[in-house]
């Protein structure tokens, strides 16, 4: 199910201008893998170009190669649309179409693929995604109601809900609980625990003791200064980057001397 | 009563009444009245237009069936003013439907190529291109129509009606001249394309980006983006500005004036020509010669299509208006 | 956690075939919804192109000075001759009355909405400006001429006035909503700067407001004035046709340029002899190509200063 992800030589451009600079990773199956860094450090767009939702934003393009178990994404004969099926994305605030109900929320993915999903079948997929996204016994009485109305937490984990129910391999979280209270926050990450049992979780995250809590390796990007593109500093197990990281600029950070 | 708005009290001191800058002495109240007068002068002016409708087309109301006859220039198949309305508005509601089914999808098609799929700065340069097309006077579009447009539509009506009677074995009658309800429909359709486009075009620039992002991340194509969070975002405004289109047409006169060969009848045969008129068209070509009761007579008529726009009008703004309460509570 | 370096070719295959294949259905309908999104804007584009055209081609050839500056006094047949000059001055003659009475109308309406609007009266206005931009024109002439036969009497219908009034009933909303626009886009901080300045509110409208948003204000205006330029219906009912120039709105029917493009065109083509000089068949046609060249180039003009008026004075606010 879960799969790797490898990064070489990524250079990615607005334009003329390059954001972020050379980066090479590889992002393990089955683990949580955390992006810190400051504000404008590029580890938000560098989430994106793993799932080439970068190109929703005008001129956007990359160098380099990102590949997912061997296939590079930005290959000739690659899809876009079925990259993003394949690596699934939850975004910094939580966006239920506000047209659809939970229900139709949850299937919003699969229907897109016009397939005629029996209604027993659609049942058990909403139930099982819902499961997974540890809101089930919340909603169950009101899969017919506006997704909408719930709360900013419940709302979220509908989100992600949504993504798994297309199945994908991957699953990235560009700061899933910024916009939460700690409550919700709490709920997301366990669930985060639950979920890299199956899938391939990237998080990008400004809260070093959630990268902390929730992740097996964290990668820290930095930028030099404004108009300077952002970097991969250094990448290495959780443990190690906040217990002794190799570079000066990672400890700063997370000492929280700057940032 | 410290809340009360008007009355300031002249040499008392003043509690706060109201918002800062609000201290108003001397001239600044008279010219608060002014303007306060100019926005009910505005509201007068409707008032008076439907008034004045009114008591001019009174006597059309109470006159009799001979007296519309011989003296209101009614023609003397139709017995009652009803029955001279009917077939106008008949004709009315006809030509502005069709040309409404007509433009509401192109403009859809219109707006979404300026707010998905053109690139940025060839948006901008169309939505120029399309308010262009929206500043061209009627008249000219009728004249375009007439000379041009007519000639070329009329072939291909017969043909069509041919191929309906060949196939379908239906009695379509089509005139060569293209001086028909089809043709009158279609300049419509392109005069009413730009007020739809334009409001459109807002509605789903206005569509939230991370509807449009949560989409794309589940692997939708573009086109199944705009289906999934577009449409269903834009569809009241498509609607009211459906409605704001339906509107313009009901009361377009020079280009169905000038296209079309008139009639009045209850007839579906939208090819052929003289069958049919609309209200607004009726009056421009009858009005000038007209005197007495006939006068009366055509004022009837044009209350009748004010009464129409004024609703088909009101209900657009209503829907426009609920929607703006809707996205405000979210 | 898996360990292994180089992935195994068999999972490449199945991550090659899960980013590969699509479903080709889905494609398809996404390509034929792209060809139909171009094709409807391409469509639209045709009459467009053929209208401006066909007034271009057609109105050039009978487009001269004399065109411009000759009346259609004595013309009558097909006679070489003849002009605009009548309709242009009835045109600007009544442009210009409308336009008197319905700037200080909508801009003070336009005042009370941004400055004092408040409670139900305001929102009646806001509703009601909206609902009277889709008064028909024709309506708006209906209107006017019943207000001056009930006032004037049944003669005292056919002049220029009347057809500003009618005018004036369709641009005063135009003229509400676009200064109403530009009102609203004055920052509230030069508000409040003038009011603790001890400046009245209404010094402050007129000073700052006003002035702030004059080249805005000015573009509002002329839109509405290239708005109501080209109609033709309420004129037709209420100002009337006429072969010679009058340039008193107060007395006597008044040629405008729309109601003579469709006096023109109903003229229709001219009878002429075999063989019969001095005699064009299609003149009528001619002039009204040339008259709707005319309009549309005072219309397109319009709006382009209307436009270059924005960017050229709007105040630099930050």
């Amino acid at each position: 199910m879960a799969q790797r992800i490898d990064v070489k030589d990524l250079n990615i451009y607005y334009g003329d201008f390059l954001a972020v600079q050379d980066v090479s990773m590889t992002i393990d199956p089955k683990s949580v893998t955390a992006f810190i860094g400051p504000s404008g450090c590029g580890k938000s767009t560098f989430l994106r170009t793993l799932n080439r939702m970068h190109e929703v934003i005008p001129g956007a393009r990359v160098e380099g190669s990102v590949e997912l178990e061997g296939v590079d994404l930005y290959g000739a004969d690659v899809d876009p649309v079925a990259v993003r099926r394949t690596v699934g994305m939850v975004f910094q605030r939580p966006n239920p179409f506000p047209t659809m109900s939970i229900k139709e929320n949850v299937l919003a993915g699969v229907k897109l693929n016009n397939r005629k999903i029996s209604k027993s079948d659609a049942d058990e997929l909403v139930e099982r995604s819902l499961r997974g996204a540890n809101l089930w016994n919340e909603v169950k009485d009101r899969l017919e109601k506006p997704g909408s109305g719930l709360s900013g937490g419940q709302q979220q984990r509908l989100c992600i809900a949504r993504a798994i129910a297309v199945k994908p391999q991957v699953l990235l979280m560009d700061e899933p609980c910024s916009a939460l209270d700690p409550i919700s926050t709490l709920a997301i990450e366990d669930l985060i625990q639950e979920l890299k049992k199956d899938y391939t979780i990237v998080i990008v995250t400004h809260n070093m003791q959630q990268a902390a809590r929730v992740s097996d390796r964290t990668a820290f990007f930095n930028i030099a200064g404004t108009g300077k593109p952002g970097r991969l500093i250094e990448m290495n197990d959780t443990a190690t980057i906040f217990s002794a990281p190799g570079e000066k600029a990672t400890e700063d950070y997370v000492s929280g001397r700057f940032g | 009563m410290t809340t009360t708005d008007s009355p300031p009290a002249p040499a008392a001191v003043r509690p706060r009444q109201r918002r800062s800058g609000d201290t108003e002495r001397g001239f600044s109240r008279v010219f608060r009245w002014i303007s306060t007068g100019a926005g009910a002068l505005l509201l007068g002016v409707l008032a008076a237009v439907a008034l004045f409708l009114i008591v001019r087309a009174f006597p059309a109301f109470t006159a009799g069936a001979e007296q519309l006859h011989d003296a209101g220039k009614v023609p003397g198949s139709f017995g009652s003013l009803l029955g001279y309305v009917g077939p106008l508005v008949f004709g009315t509601l006809l030509a502005s439907v069709l040309a409404l089914v007509v433009a509401t999808p192109i403009s859809v098609g219109i707006a979404l190529f300026i707010s998905h799929y053109a690139p940025r700065r060839l948006a901008s340069i169309i939505g120029y291109v399309v308010d262009l097309l929206a500043a061209i006077p009627s008249v000219v579009f009728g004249l375009w129509g007439v000379y041009v447009f007519s000639g070329l539509v009329g072939d291909l009506w017969v043909w069509f009606a041919d191929v309906l009677n060949l196939i379908l074995g239906a009695n379509v009658e089509a005139s060569p001249t293209g001086r028909s309800l089809a043709t009158a429909s279609l300049v419509l359709a392109v005069m009413i394309l730009p007020i739809i486009t334009a409001v459109s075009r807002e509605v789903f620039l206005q569509t939230p980006k991370l509807h449009e992002e949560a989409a794309l991340a589940l692997g939708a194509t573009r086109w199944e983006m705009i289906r999934t969070a577009v449409l269903p975002f834009g569809r009241s405004g498509v609607i009211s500005a459906a409605m704001l289109g339906l509107g313009r047409a009901l009361g377009e006169t020079m280009a169905v004036l000038m296209i079309l060969s008139p009639g009045l009848s209850y007839s579906f045969q939208i090819f052929d020509s003289g069958r049919h008129t609309t209200i607004a068209a009726n009056i421009a070509s009858r009005f000038p010669e007209a005197n007495g009761l006939a006068i009366d007579v055509l004022i009837a008529t044009g209350l009748a299509l004010f009464v129409i726009t004024l609703a088909v009008n009101m209900l657009a703004r209503w829907i426009v208006a609920r929607r703006k309460e809707f996205s405000g509570a979210n | 956690m898996s360990t292994s370096t180089a992935p195994t070719l068999d999972a490449v295959e199945r991550t090659r075939a899960l980013l590969v294949s699509v479903d080709p259905g889905r494609r398809r309908i996404d390509r034929i919804m792209t060809v139909l999104v171009y094709g409807a804007f391409a469509l639209a584009m045709v009459p467009l192109i053929s209208l401006l055209w066909t007034v271009i081609d057609s109105g050039r050839v009978r487009f001269t000075l004399e065109f411009l500056t000759s009346t259609m006094r004595g013309i009558y047949g097909g006679i070489d001759a003849g002009g605009v000059y009548h309709a242009m001055i009835g045109t600007l003659v009544i442009t210009l009355l409308a336009a008197v009475i319905s700037v200080p109308v909508g801009l003070l309406t336009a005042i009370y909405l941004v400055e004092y609007g408040r409670g139900p009266l305001a929102r009646a206005v806001t509703f009601f400006v909206d609902v009277m931009t889709g008064i028909p024109s024709i309506v708006a002439g209906l209107f006017a001429f019943a207000l001056f036969t009930l006032i004037l009497g049944p003669t005292g219908a056919r002049t220029g006035l009347v057809g500003a009034v009618a005018l004036s009933v369709l641009m005063i909303p135009v003229v509400v909503r676009s200064c109403e626009e530009m009102l609203k886009l004055v920052p509230n901080e030069l508000r409040e700067a003038s009011y603790a300045l001890g400046v009245p509110k209404w010094l402050t409208i007129v000073r700052v407001v006003l002035r702030t948003s004059v080249a805005g204000l000015t573009t509002g205006v002329l839109l509405a004035v290239a708005r109501v330029i080209g109609e033709t219906a309420p004129l037709v009912i209420t100002a009337g046709t006429t072969d010679s120039y009058n340039v008193n709105p107060f007395d006597g029917r008044m040629m405008t340029l729309p109601v003579y493009i469709y006096s023109q065109w109903r003229q229709g083509v001219v009878p002429c002899r075999e063989g019969q000089a001095d005699c064009l068949a299609d003149i009528n046609e001619l002039r009204a190509w040339a008259a709707a060249l005319l309009l549309i180039l005072i219309v397109m003009g319009l709006n382009l200063i209307g436009r270059l008026v924005t960017r050229w004075f709007s105040p630099k606010l930050r």
